[in-house]
């Protein structure tokens, strides 16, 4: 106690330390979160150089050069260079991790599928959070407002003739918007006109409030609960055409649930703390409030959430792939790298055993990285630290 | 409480009709047809195809198809379009067969996780409790089908028995015993499969549920009146500890469709998952919806039962 008082009084001022510095302090302690940095870093750079390398016309890696006289061979294996053309001999002059049934160097196909991996599972965290952070907050800052009737019918409306639009009825489709796009010209103008005017029945009416924001947002978030997930984005996944960018769009919109409880839960309790309400006495604007002020409160719940979210990605995006409903052929993924060799389990376990290791190991750093995150991020922790 | 069951239900029905619209959108927008599944078989003439279309109201307006297709499902006229059988006879069949995975599964789940994580919360920081944690991040990460496959070469090589499929073919004329070990070999890797992401993330949760309750006050308070270890771990906090795995039973239901696809289509199991992996592949429409409209209906009495589990459990909660 003594100690701590003394420090106190050398020190009057604020502590040095910034917050990222005190976070790291707690986050290093942490051994195994620290292994799981390194392995994130180290996968980071393998993909970003794989991506380099196994692209363009000439590539250094080439993953998808067929040598059938060479197939199946263990890894480690130096090739039989009597058989082979100069342009097929493997770059590094051996096959580091073997080869597949069609004879491809299993060691390009992994440095491109990296970059599958990764993309899958950055962009369609990315997406849910973002849906997750936007939805959040507008149910948690503007959570008390009311939608009135008019408005949900006018977007009703709108959203219909969009639709029919699209649909090819251009006459109803055109007609509807024309109504929608007038009544919103009304009600903007509206308001000086009719001010000093009694109003009819039927227009009080419908600009009574119908039904609060944060309900509709939560009940959408509920609808969202009741797919089973994995089966929805198999359906989609098989509905659209396969393609990379389908696949990461629809795992983010379908996962974005938990981040809209977070952010709103976290809405909810700093809406009333008094530095929001300092800064709307300053007449600082709400997107302001929201995004200067309030969002880096509310982070901590959802980076941990992301970075375990990255983890279930790039699981669902190797399972998707393993039922062969992932990015087209060509192009190789963890997922069809091992959905190709289980064919050759006996024969050719490194088919298997290499991809299968390589998601475990990255889907591991991920999840301890997270974990030791949430860790470093709880302030009961901090408290004793 | 009956205010809170009805409004309850009211909302459950309508979140049930959104769920119902919304799949049916999904399904139809989707770029393709269902009477485009397989152009280049020769009897797949126009002629058949108008066929195909009006016998399935393929072409009237979406509103309509959606109308007909709730009509059916509800009065259990419901037909695939691949085989034209009755649909709630075809899940049904499949989901007795997906009963057994799912029973034996929840069980290990259950029987498991408790005193892996109890054991780890009560020596917290030893190397037990190091050493389960870092064995159950391994099994959350560790993908489903990689891990089968290790299972799969484990148990073939070293115990040699068959595992595939959910009986030996040719089996049945053999004796009882021979029949009902058959079985068992064929119901257990992929039970145990379903059975690890549970039991990682449930134990994880057991010992952090553990470890809050024996931070309390009355915890210490039983520890300083001289109470045997066993009784404060077991009777005062465990006790404590339980409340909300009460509920997590009702929300154990929506397993029984969903995360199965892969496993069973591994194992050539002929259970739920496994069908709607085929209907989708198929572009079957009616059993895609049904099954998702059964895996809503699911997780809504599931949600619900927890809820009423909840109050019966905790006094505090009042509605």
């Amino acid at each position: 106690m003594q100690m701590i008082n003394d420090k106190f009084l050398e020190s009057p001022l604020a502590p040095k330390q910034t917050r990222l510095q005190e976070l790291w302090e707690l986050f290093r302690q942490n051994r195994l979160a620290i292994v799981g940095l390194i392995i994130f870093v180290f996968f980071l750079i393998s993909a970003v150089i794989g991506v380099v390398l196994t692209s363009g016309q000439e590539p250094v890696f080439d993953p998808a050069m067929i040598r059938l006289q060479e197939k199946l061979l263990p890894p480690l294996t130096r090739p039989n260079l009597e058989t082979l053309q100069p342009a097929e001999v493997p770059t590094l002059g051996i096959y580091l991790l073997g080869t597949d049934d069609l004879g491809r160097d299993v060691f390009a196909r992994m440095l491109q599928g990296a970059w599958v991996s990764l993309t899958v599972g950055f962009v369609a965290v990315g997406i849910s959070v973002l849906v997750g952070i936007f939805m959040g907050g507008i149910a948690g800052y503007f959570g008390h407002g009311h939608l009135r009737y008019d408005q949900i019918i006018i977007s009703c409306v709108l959203i219909t003739g969009g639709i029919l639009l699209a649909l090819g009825m251009n006459y109803t489709g055109v007609g509807l918007l024309i109504v929608g796009h007038a009544y919103i010209f009304f009600s903007i103008f509206s308001k000086r006109i009719l001010s000093k005017r009694t109003l009819p029945k039927w227009f009080v009416l419908i600009h009574k409030g119908a039904i609060s924001v944060d309900t509709i947002i939560m009940r959408t978030v509920d609808i969202m609960l009741c797919f089973p997930t994995f089966f929805l984005i198999l359906t989609v996944v098989a509905l659209l055409p396969a393609s990379m960018y389908n696949i990461m769009i629809v795992i983010g919109l379908t996962s974005w649930m938990g981040t809209t409880r977070f952010v709103r839960a976290e809405f909810l309790s700093l809406r009333e703390q008094d530095f929001v309400t300092a800064a709307k006495a300053l007449g600082v604007g709400n997107f302001r409030i929201i995004f200067r002020h309030m969002m880096p409160n509310a982070i901590a719940p959802v980076l941990v959430s992301a970075t375990i979210g990255i983890a279930m990605a790039i699981l669902t995006e190797a399972g998707l792939s393993f039922l062969g409903f992932g990015v087209p052929p060509p192009h190789a993924t963890w997922g069809n790298i091992l959905s190709d060799g289980k064919r050759f389990i006996f024969d050719a376990p490194w088919l298997t055993f290499i991809p299968g290791i390589a998601i475990l190991i990255v889907v591991l750093c991920f999840n301890l990285f997270g974990e030791g995150l949430r860790d470093a991020l709880n302030p009961k922790l901090r408290e004793k630290g | 409480m009956f205010s809170f069951i009805g409004r309850s239900i009211v909302q459950k029905i309508i979140t049930l009709f959104f769920v119902s619209v919304v799949s049916f959108l999904i399904i139809h927008l989707a770029p393709g047809e269902p009477s485009q599944v397989d152009p280049m078989n020769p009897k797949f003439t126009p002629e058949m195809v108008e066929r195909f279309q009006k016998e399935f109201h393929l072409d009237k307006p979406l509103y309509v198809q959606y109308l007909y297709f709730y009509r059916d499902l509800f009065t259990g006229k419901i037909v695939s379009w691949k085989d034209s059988q009755s649909v709630l006879t075809k899940i049904w069949e499949r989901f007795l067969n997906s009963l057994p995975l799912f029973i034996v599964g929840t069980i290990l789940t259950w029987t498991l996780s408790f005193p892996v994580g109890i054991r780890s919360a009560i020596f917290r920081g030893g190397i037990y409790d190091r050493s389960a944690t870092f064995v159950s991040y391994l099994l959350i990460s560790i993908p489903g089908f990689f891990f089968a496959y290790i299972l799969i070469i484990l148990v073939v090589t070293t115990l040699h028995v068959p595992v595939i499929g959910m009986e030996t073919f040719g089996l049945a004329a053999s004796s009882w015993g021979t029949t009902l070990m058959d079985r068992v070999w064929h119901l257990l890797i992929p039970s145990v499969l379903g059975a690890t992401g549970g039991i990682a993330v449930l134990s994880r949760y057991v010992r952090s549920q553990m470890l809050e309750v024996e931070g309390q006050d009355y915890v210490r308070t039983a520890r300083a009146k001289g109470l045997p270890p066993e009784q404060v771990h077991y009777k005062h906090a465990l006790r404590n500890a339980l409340l909300p795995f009460v509920t997590m039973f009702g929300l154990i239901l929506p397993g029984l469709i969903g995360g199965s696809v892969i496993i069973e289509s591994i194992f050539s199991w002929p259970g739920m998952g496994r069908m709607a992996y085929e209907a989708i592949l198929a572009r079957d429409y009616p059993v895609i919806l049904t099954v998702n409209f059964v895996a809503a209906v699911l997780v809504l009495v599931g949600t619900f039962i927890s809820d009423l589990l909840y109050l019966v459990v905790d006094p505090r909660i009042r509605l």
